[in-house]
């Protein structure tokens, strides 16, 4: 090509980056990688490697270990060894640690793009500009907070030893977003890559310990996912952070389930982008670009579900199908390039397969009309324009390059649509009618909402789903907490058996005036009713004495009570101070029986009267604790690099089941429910098995102090067979279980479904009365999660 | 959105790919302008951050290296109107003007690059009306117009009637391009009815020369505003749509840019015409202008590369084109003193 033929066509013609470091970073390996162990690399103990293919060609690109268990084994033994040193150091020595980590990043920057676009096939532009600089930013954020740990996470403690399995759509960037905040807090970690995307973890160790982190600090294991299973089994790990597809996310809580690891999944997501009349069409179509045309669509919150309001539907589908006629794809080094390589051809079949479907099923097809290279994994931009939220491709995440568009009458029926799917991830709304933009993003059921964006990040705003695209934060304050555990909960003791149940006392029959026969019922959407089963169980002293009879609840009246928790929505609406009085409302009358409540709990546990009247008065001051706390734990605002500010908002959870220990029966029931509602969500409670009838009188209390029906619902009956239902029903949206470590297990096991968020005390008790253990936001954290809602500025 | 024009489709369905090496398709036909359609303003919608992450992120998404940056560097030496608009200006300096833009590149660097014998020339030179005939004289067949610069620039707040007058001195004096300035009142209180009858009548008083209608876009500060002037000037009439006089403390910039260019491609989808574009004041370099035809072409196509439709008012952009004209073909860089000055 001769310069005058550029002047006539004006074409851009190729421009592309170097990669000669990269390449010879390869080389100077013999492309051949071992695991990273204890700051070395070490030879896979199998021997056996995989090869790993640049996606844009085709071609070979290196070998990397396949982990073994002993690998495993290596790997968490040498983080093992570590950690109690790492503690050690203090949050400052760690924080000098994460910011050689961000300058490290910072100083090799452009090989870790190079690197990072070979390996992934995603442009050099993304990696240049978005992934090496995030992470950098991760890192240097996570260094404050080691700096301040001590201060502003005082009551907490690291929780040991850390699992993170990464995907590799954005292999550094999650790298960082993993071990950032679990090295900040503490932690030590083994990291197990994707097996399309290894290298740059690898090149990440080797310039770590080149920068000084002390060896096994950070262990990088390296295989396909039954190394992944091998290390989320491994018992010397004490939590698993994830991110990556919603069925292996399934898989792993259900391993890990009953095993007392926590964990947190960053799953999938069909993100929905809503577009109103009022919009700057442009710039949505612009955003359409940024949100699914990003990383070819590779991105678990990638604005896949184009909402476009009907009366502009037709003017935004010609000028988004315009704006692709002028997208490029190319080689992923090319600098003039808009979307390079799908990672895998694996990938690129599973696109192909799901466009045809769609297209089968009704959709009308658009593709960018520029080249795409012949060789390697690639795809054109596609939109699926005239989809019905009943389409496959409505429904399944695609994972490419590829949006599908219906439209909307109403921003009611936007936020149905919106809202019409398991996942949770991210939302975008385009509007430029503030009231109506600002309206909407809190409706919509997303950890992350973009207002006129798409797709924007940083280490300051946490990022996580709702619903079935997992649970836990990365990045802010929230994100910190993933990767600690309460200091007060850190010395609890297993429960002590329990005791065989009393037998019935025999005689009790007489001649005096008997008292009035009271039947204890189910409360359920505000009414008192009979057991669906309509059987009853009797309620003992511990010497034997019947003290009445409690409803033996089956999964029916479990139904019934989600129900009407699921209707009582408006709860989670009501204005905080609203919540507040009737918190205070239920703490006065509680106080005005507190007689009758401390003789039932005295005459159920066999404590002194003493003792029961302190619980009762516990319980009174415990609702007056979270009567305060309804208008005050609020969310933050966050200040991320841009013109505008992002909310941090804590919104309710929705249906929470509560399964109640015995210890405590008024307490502990109280402990529970009351941070949850004073919170905005309505509760299914399944009381203490033995001593329910704290419970149900507590209904009489609810009646009197204008809770509305459905806020709260209590069965009663067989507690652990309750939880199961409760466990299995996706309808719940999360599940406390407390007083037992067969409840806890089931509970973690049974949630897969709607992979709701469970808190289980795997059979530990805890001490009602120490309010440092069970009052206040250790609890208050879990009945809420983060919404975060970015707002850009600017006219 | 209420459309009262013959909407022409853009694209036809599905995207059919362009011709390969697709070249430059004119002559582009006049815009008549048309009556003033409120809702075509009314509806402008324009989000401030948005637009300006299209521009952030288009120089990492499209560059240009080696022979092709010569080329679309020498295209944008030709896209120049090259300027002088003080009031220390004389004829002699006028005249040294016009004869750097009969010859802007060096011929020495001209034949490396292919381009020997290529009449290569500036895509006009823009001057106050004082300088016309000066002008008009000194580019005397080599097909290079004269633009005057008009209608009380830059403030234009003389009486209207003068400035029509000024328009019409310009013209005799042989000015094909008008460029005027608005009055911002009329945008700043939102009448755009006055803004379009003022334009309206700019355009009759231009005759057959062709109309720039400066919109001073660091006055009107919003790209709310930017885009609704835009409109506006075109349906009454604009040949070209310009963002500033260099007078004012902001110049073009790329979000004001994107702004405007959006405008011109709705007004083409619902007209036909094809409206030239004209960023003026604050670019400077090589790079900078590259930027800007990136988005040109981006958002508008090949045909608002050529200086027809895309002109770039510049002082100081030419001899940083020629430093790097001058890099591309010896591989060394280069110095302002080894290129003649205008």
């Amino acid at each position: 090509m001769t310069v005058a033929h550029y002047f006539e066509t004006m074409e851009y013609g190729p421009a592309p980056e170097a990669d000669g470091e990269a390449r010879a970073w390869l080389k100077r390996h013999d492309a051949t990688f071992g695991q990273f162990i204890g700051g070395k690399f070490v030879a896979p103990h199998s021997g056996k490697h995989l090869t790993t293919i640049e996606p844009a060609t085709g071609k070979a690109l290196a070998k990397i270990a396949q982990g073994s268990s002993a690998d495993v084994e290596a790997a968490v033994n040498a983080a093992r060894t570590a950690q109690p040193p790492w503690v050690k150091l203090g949050g400052h020595g760690r924080a000098r640690h994460l910011y050689a980590l961000a300058r490290m990043l910072q100083r090799h920057a452009r090989l870790f793009a190079v690197l990072e676009a070979i390996d992934n096939g995603k442009p050099i532009r993304e990696t240049r500009d978005l992934d090496v600089p995030l992470a950098a930013r991760h890192f240097l954020y996570h260094a404050g907070w080691a700096q301040l740990q001590e201060r502003e996470f005082a009551d907490q403690v690291p929780i040991g030893v850390i699992g993170q399995i990464i995907p590799w759509n954005f292999p550094l960037l999650m790298l960082a977003w993993k071990i950032a905040p679990a090295l900040a807090a503490g932690n030590t970690v083994v990291l197990k890559p994707a097996e399309f995307t290894s290298l740059t973890a690898l090149l990440l160790a080797e310039l770590a310990a080149g920068a000084a982190l002390p060896p096994g600090v950070l262990n990088v294991l390296t295989g396909d996912g039954a190394t992944g299973a091998l290390l989320v089994e491994n018992p010397g790990v004490d939590k698993i952070a994830f991110t990556g597809s919603t069925e292996v996310g399934r898989l792993i809580r259900q391993a890990t389930a009953g095993t007392g690891k926590s964990l947190t999944l960053e799953l999938g997501g069909k993100s929905p982008f809503i577009v109103f009349d009022d919009a700057d069409i442009d710039g949505a179509v612009e955003g359409v670009v940024d949100a699914i045309w990003f990383n070819q669509g590779q991105v678990c919150c990638a604005g896949s579900r184009l909402l476009v309001q009907e009366g502009i539907a037709e003017t935004f589908r010609r000028r988004l199908i315009r704006r692709m006629e002028t997208l490029r794809v190319g080689p992923p080094l090319d600098k003039a390039i808009d979307m390079g390589a799908v990672v895998a051809p694996v990938q690129l079949e599973r696109i192909k397969a799901l466009v045809e479907t769609g297209v089968k099923e009704g959709a009308e097809k658009y593709q960018a009309p520029g080249a795409i290279p012949e060789e390697g994994c690639f795809y054109p931009p596609t939109l699926l324009w005239n989809v019905h939220p009943s389409s496959t491709v409505a429904i399944e995440e695609i994972f490419g390059p590829v949006a599908v568009a219906m439209t909307f009458r109403t921003p009611d029926e936007a936020v149905v649509l919106a809202n019409n799917t398991r996942y949770g991830l991210a939302a975008s709304v385009w509007s430029e009618t503030i009231g109506l933009a600002l309206d909407i993003a809190p409706k919509l059921l997303a950890g992350v909402v973009w207002v006129n964006a798409t797709n924007l990040f940083d280490a300051s705003v946490g990022f996580g789903g709702y619903r079935e695209s997992g649970f836990g934060r990365e990045g802010g304050r929230e994100g910190m907490y993933e990767y600690l555990k309460p200091k007060a909960w850190s010395g609890r003791k297993a429960r002590a058996k329990a005791l065989p149940p009393p037998t019935a006392a025999a005689d009790r029959a007489g001649f005096g005036v008997p008292p009035i026969d009271r039947t204890a019922k189910l409360f359920v959407g505000g009414k008192q009713v009979r057991p669906d089963g309509n059987y009853s169980r009797a309620v003992l002293s511990p010497k034997g004495r019947h003290l009445g009879e409690a409803g033996e609840g089956n999964r029916k009246d479990i139904r019934n009570a989600v129900a009407a928790a699921r209707s009582a929505e408006a709860w989670a609406r009501a204005t905080a101070h609203n919540r507040a009085q009737i918190l205070y409302y239920l703490a006065e009358n509680l106080s005005a029986r507190g007689d009758e409540f401390a003789r039932r709990i005295a005459d159920m546990t066999g404590v002194s009267a003493a003792k029961a009247r302190a619980e009762v008065d516990a319980s009174i001051e415990r609702l007056f604790s979270y009567g305060a706390w309804a208008d005050k734990f609020e969310g933050a605002i966050h200040a991320p690099p841009l013109r505008g500010v992002a909310l941090a908002m804590h919104e309710p959870i929705g249906v929470v089941g509560v399964a109640c220990p015995d210890d405590a029966p008024l307490l502990g029931f109280v402990s529970l429910i009351a941070p949850l509602i004073a919170m905005g969500n309505r509760v299914v409670a399944v009381p203490s098995e033995k001593h329910p009838l704290a419970a149900t009188d507590f209904y009489q209390v609810l009646e009197t102090s204008d809770v509305p029906a459905g806020v709260v619902n209590i069965v009663t009956g067989g507690r652990d067979d309750l939880v199961k239902v409760l466990a299995a029903h996706d309808d719940v949206d999360a599940l406390w279980v407390f007083g037992s470590q067969d409840a806890s297990a089931s509970a973690e096991r049974l949630s897969i479904g709607n992979l709701k968020r469970t808190l289980v005390d795997h059979g530990l008790t805890l001490d009602w009365y120490d309010r440092a253990a069970s009052e206040g936001p250790i609890l208050l954290r879990h009945a809420v999660q983060v919404k975060n809602i970015w707002i850009p500025y600017g006219d | 959105m209420t459309q009262t024009v013959l909407i022409q489709n853009p694209s036809s369905v599905p995207v059919q790919p362009h011709a390969k090496g697709e070249g430059h398709t004119h002559p582009v036909s006049r815009n008549s302008g048309r009556a003033i359609e409120m809702d075509w303003v009314d509806e402008i919608r324009i989000n401030l951050s948005a637009a300006e992450r299209r521009v952030a992120s288009l120089p990492g998404r499209r560059t240009v290296k080696k022979d092709a940056q010569a080329a679309w560097l020498l295209k944008a030496v030709t896209c120049i109107d090259l300027t002088t608009l003080n009031g220390d200006d004389t004829a002699e300096r006028v005249k040294r003007l016009c004869a750097k833009a009969k010859a802007p590149v060096r011929g020495d660097v001209l034949e490396a690059l292919g381009f020997a014998g290529h009449r290569l020339h500036t895509g006009a030179i823009c001057v106050y009306h004082r300088f016309v005939a000066t002008a008009v004289e000194a580019l005397d067949g080599s097909g290079i117009p004269v633009a005057a610069v008009s209608t009380g620039f830059p403030a234009g707040l003389i009486p209207h009637d003068l400035k029509l007058k000024e328009i019409e001195a310009s013209v005799r004096d042989g000015a094909q391009e008008i460029d005027i300035v608005i009055t911002r009142e009329h945008v700043l209180t939102g009448d755009w009815r006055a803004l379009y009858s003022e334009v309206g009548d700019f355009r009759a008083a231009c005759g057959n020369a062709h109309l720039k209608t400066i919109l001073a876009t660091g006055d009107l500060k919003t790209l709310r505003n930017v885009a609704k002037a835009s409109m506006v000037c075109m349906m009454a009439g604009a040949d070209f749509i310009k963002t500033s006089t260099g007078k004012e403390g902001v110049n073009a910039t790329l979000p004001v840019t994107l702004a405007m260019l959006r405008m011109i491609r709705v007004y083409q989808e619902r007209t036909g015409y094809k409206i030239g574009f004209k960023p003026a004041g604050g670019i400077s370099t090589a790079k900078d202008v590259l930027n800007y035809q990136f988005l040109m072409k981006e958002e508008l196509g090949r045909d608002w590369l050529e200086p027809d439709l895309f002109r770039i008012g510049a002082s100081s952009l030419l001899a940083d084109i020629e430093r790097q004209l001058e890099h591309h073909v010896t591989g060394r860089y280069s110095a302002f003193n080894r290129h003649p000055v205008g």
